[in-house]
């Protein structure tokens, strides 16, 4: 009774894979539609130009590697059923995904109970590589980023004060935040005020008034960029002049579409930037570019180093299964990246640099790098 | 008392022996939609009772599953969890208290918000919805934001050297759960007791002129229906492993409203067969996007939607059930029949 069960055709929606023995079944998630789309889109591009790559150089010990990507929609009953297709159905030997931390925390639990490695190229949450030995990540998680930017903050801009404007509604938002308030004040600054506004919100100029009140040196707002556009705009109407700093979510072209000029010469943390003089970055920028005629962001960056360390483990392993491609996985380090340089600890996270940039229009101007 | 309770009895048994016999030959994926199903029935069924039967539209179902799914998920990983048979009686234990918190803030939101009507009560039903939410995003000790992750799955039970895995209990869990919900609002829906809920439903000044109770029987409806929301939501809890208050969005209350509303108004099994068409249905178009490439699952989805409500505006069972369907289908084809033969015997006669 035992679920050695097999994989038959049962219902009208079961759709049997054929398992080719040139081929090995790589399955991605991600929130290629809805309210996250653009995340999702640009992972999918970094991933597909790694696996391309490689199977035009002749895969992987001779077999190509078939990525299957799978919509979920930013919701967390799709997750799980979509993350259990890939694995039972598809027979994955990896997964990779998602950008949401709280998605990625559906999808570690099926990962780890199927002993199938899963890499999160960008769920900075601390929370999501402790639930189990399969799940890795190749990005920094969000302490850092709020160290990053409190550090940057006082030793860079020579702040004191510092307000705070989170997205009570998400745990990234909050996650940075408190990292940040708590680090700032480490380093002798102070928080003169910690507010907060929820996603979807179209005026925040109350908040805004009472952080002007206060003439903060620095505003934290480590949100997503279509909150963080209109927030721009509306401070610079009411002539808040303190620069915004934030996180990894602004990074999204439509930031500057929403934001226009209002959003210029802010400063945010991120995984890596295009002006960056790493041959490694420079080279995936370039590939890029001849690939989908457009400029990557931090996400598609990091899906594309995800992809390769995926791929260079399963390299090394001798046989192809699962648990040896995890226990490779976990041997990686100083993995050159188009996001630096990536060492994977003993808690599964990526142990590497940020780099901080300024906004200006389409450019993010490379301002420094913050390490461990 | 006997034969009361051998129908439900049969119901589970033929149910579980079917999904026993599918899970031979199902994957996990299968099986986990399996499971969603049944919390959508669950879901849907409850909501029924209110929407359908009492004629009184609720939008705060979500947030009677969140009070449902936290209380459960914080009692197992706060409080005290087991393996084996004791957790599955565990997990019994917290559901009800999930569902039991759920009843109290439906009788609490209820008593006040239930004198008003039609598109008053919906805005505060949903306006309570989103207050859930909103006290559950500032609980730190209910992880706010970051949710909870972890909460164990429904554990396998060791009997001897036999096993039942995971996705039986889980399943025979479930399912004990929908069979009490469907008798318990199958026998209270057509009683006479029931009677007063269809009469609050189609005309209340008139049920209230006959000495119908309105506000306490629309109480009664409502407190009812979010104890099983309650139960659903600590459900659905243990069959994701995590839960975040962006679970329980205002969507999930829509979605309830959807499967009510297609099933039929007022139809129990209606609501069985819509819940498992909006679990199933975008799942079974998955594929059209794997060979496609293109993403026309939600076009679809909500296109099969519009059709069948523009088809059937009454819902598929309208607020009919099952049985009655199924005889005035036979009915009518019956009919049929016999006058098809009396026009063959009529013109076979006057052709001779």
């Amino acid at each position: 009774m035992k679920s050695s069960l097999t994989a038959v055709l049962a219902l009208a929606f079961v759709v049997g894979c054929t398992k080719n023995e040139n081929e090995i079944v790589v399955g991605e998630y991600g929130s290629l539609t809805g309210g996250m789309a653009t995340f999702g889109v640009s992972t999918h591009k970094g991933i597909q130009l790694a696996f391309d790559e490689i199977n035009d150089k002749g895969g992987i010990k001779s077999k190509k590697i078939k990525l299957i990507t799978l919509d979920d929609q930013g919701k967390d009953t799709e997750v799980a059923s979509v993350v259990t297709k890939l694995i039972t159905q598809h027979k994955a030997v990896a997964i990779l995904g998602e950008v949401a931390s709280g998605l990625s925390k559906v999808a570690a639990p099926i990962a780890q109970q199927n002993k199938v490695p899963m890499i999160t190229p960008s769920s900075t949450n601390p929370e999501v590589t402790k639930l189990g030995e399969y799940i890795f990540r190749v990005c920094f998680i969000d302490p850092f980023q709020g160290f990053v930017m409190a550090k940057f903050a006082s030793e860079n801009l020579k702040a004191k004060k510092a307000a705070i404007f989170r997205d009570v509604k998400n745990d990234y938002s909050v996650g940075l935040a408190d990292v940040f308030a708590a680090e700032f004040k480490k380093m002798g600054g102070e928080i003169v005020i910690d507010t907060a506004y929820q996603q979807n919100d179209i005026d925040f100029k109350a908040q805004l008034t009472q952080i002007k009140s206060k003439t903060p040196d620095v505003i934290f707002v480590p949100g997503y960029y279509t909150e963080v556009g209109l927030i721009a705009k509306q401070a610079k109407e009411l002539a808040l002049t303190a620069p915004l700093l934030g996180g990894d979510g602004w990074d999204s072209p439509k930031l500057n579409e929403i934001g226009k000029d209002a959003i210029n010469g802010n400063y945010f943390s991120n995984h890596y930037t295009t002006e960056s003089t790493d041959p490694a970055t420079i080279e995936f920028v370039t590939k890029f570019k001849a690939k989908y005629n457009e400029v990557p962001d931090g996400l598609a960056a990091l899906g594309y180093d995800a992809a390769r360390i995926l791929a260079a483990a399963m390299e090394r392993t001798t046989e192809l299964t699962p648990s040896n491609i995890r226990d490779e996985i976990a041997k990686t380090k100083e993995f050159i990246g188009a996001t630096g340089k990536i060492t994977i600890n003993e808690e599964r996270n990526a142990v590497k640099s940020a780099v901080v940039v300024q906004v200006e229009n389409e450019n993010r101007k490379y301002v420094t790098t913050v390490s461990p | 008392m006997r034969s009361k309770i051998r129908a439900p009895l049969l119901a589970l048994l033929i149910v579980n022996v079917l999904v026993m016999l599918l899970g031979f030959f199902t994957d996990a994926y299968v099986q986990l939609n399996i499971l969603f199903i049944v919390v959508n029935v669950l879901m849907a069924l409850s909501l029924n009772l209110v929407n359908g039967f009492t004629g009184q539209f609720s939008l705060g179902h979500a947030g009677f599953m969140a009070v449902g799914a936290y209380t459960a998920v914080f009692f197992v990983t706060k409080i005290y969890f087991a393996p084996g048979l004791l957790g599955l009686f565990l997990i019994g234990i917290y559901s009800i208290a999930g569902g039991l918190l759920a009843a109290l803030a439906g009788y609490l939101v209820g008593l006040p918000s239930l004198r008003l009507r039609g598109d008053y009560l919906a805005i505060v039903t949903l306006g309570f919805g989103e207050i859930i939410r909103v006290v559950l995003l500032n609980m730190e000790f209910l992880g706010g934001p970051r949710g909870i992750a972890g909460i164990p799955p429904i554990p396998s039970i060791q009997i001897g050297s036999f096993e039942i895995s995971s996705f039986y209990v889980a399943f025979f869990y479930a399912s004990s759960w929908a069979v009490v919900c469907f008798f318990s609002l199958w026998r209270l829906c057509y009683s006479q007791y029931g009677l007063s809920f269809l009469g609050v439903r189609e005309d209340e000044i008139a049920a209230e002129a006959m000495g119908v109770p309105t506000t306490k029987v629309k109480v009664r409806a409502f407190v009812l229906s979010s104890f099983f929301a309650g139960v659903a939501g600590s459900l659905m809890a243990h069959f994701t492993s995590y839960i975040s208050p962006a679970s329980f969005s205002f969507l999930l209350s829509v979605n309830a409203v959807i499967m009510v509303v297609l099933g039929g108004m007022g139809s129990l099994t209606g609501s069985i067969l819509a819940a498992a068409i909006i679990t199933v249905l975008p799942e079974a178009l998955r594929p059209l996007q794997e060979i496609t490439g293109v993403d026309l699952r939600m076009v679809i989805y909500a296109l099969a939607l519009v059709l069948i409500m523009i088809i059937r505006p009454t819902g598929l069972f309208g607020d009919r059930e099952w049985p009655e369907i199924w005889r005035s289908w036979k009915t009518t084809r019956n009919l049929k029949k016999q006058t098809a033969a009396q026009k063959q015997s009529q013109s076979a006669r006057s052709s001779s």
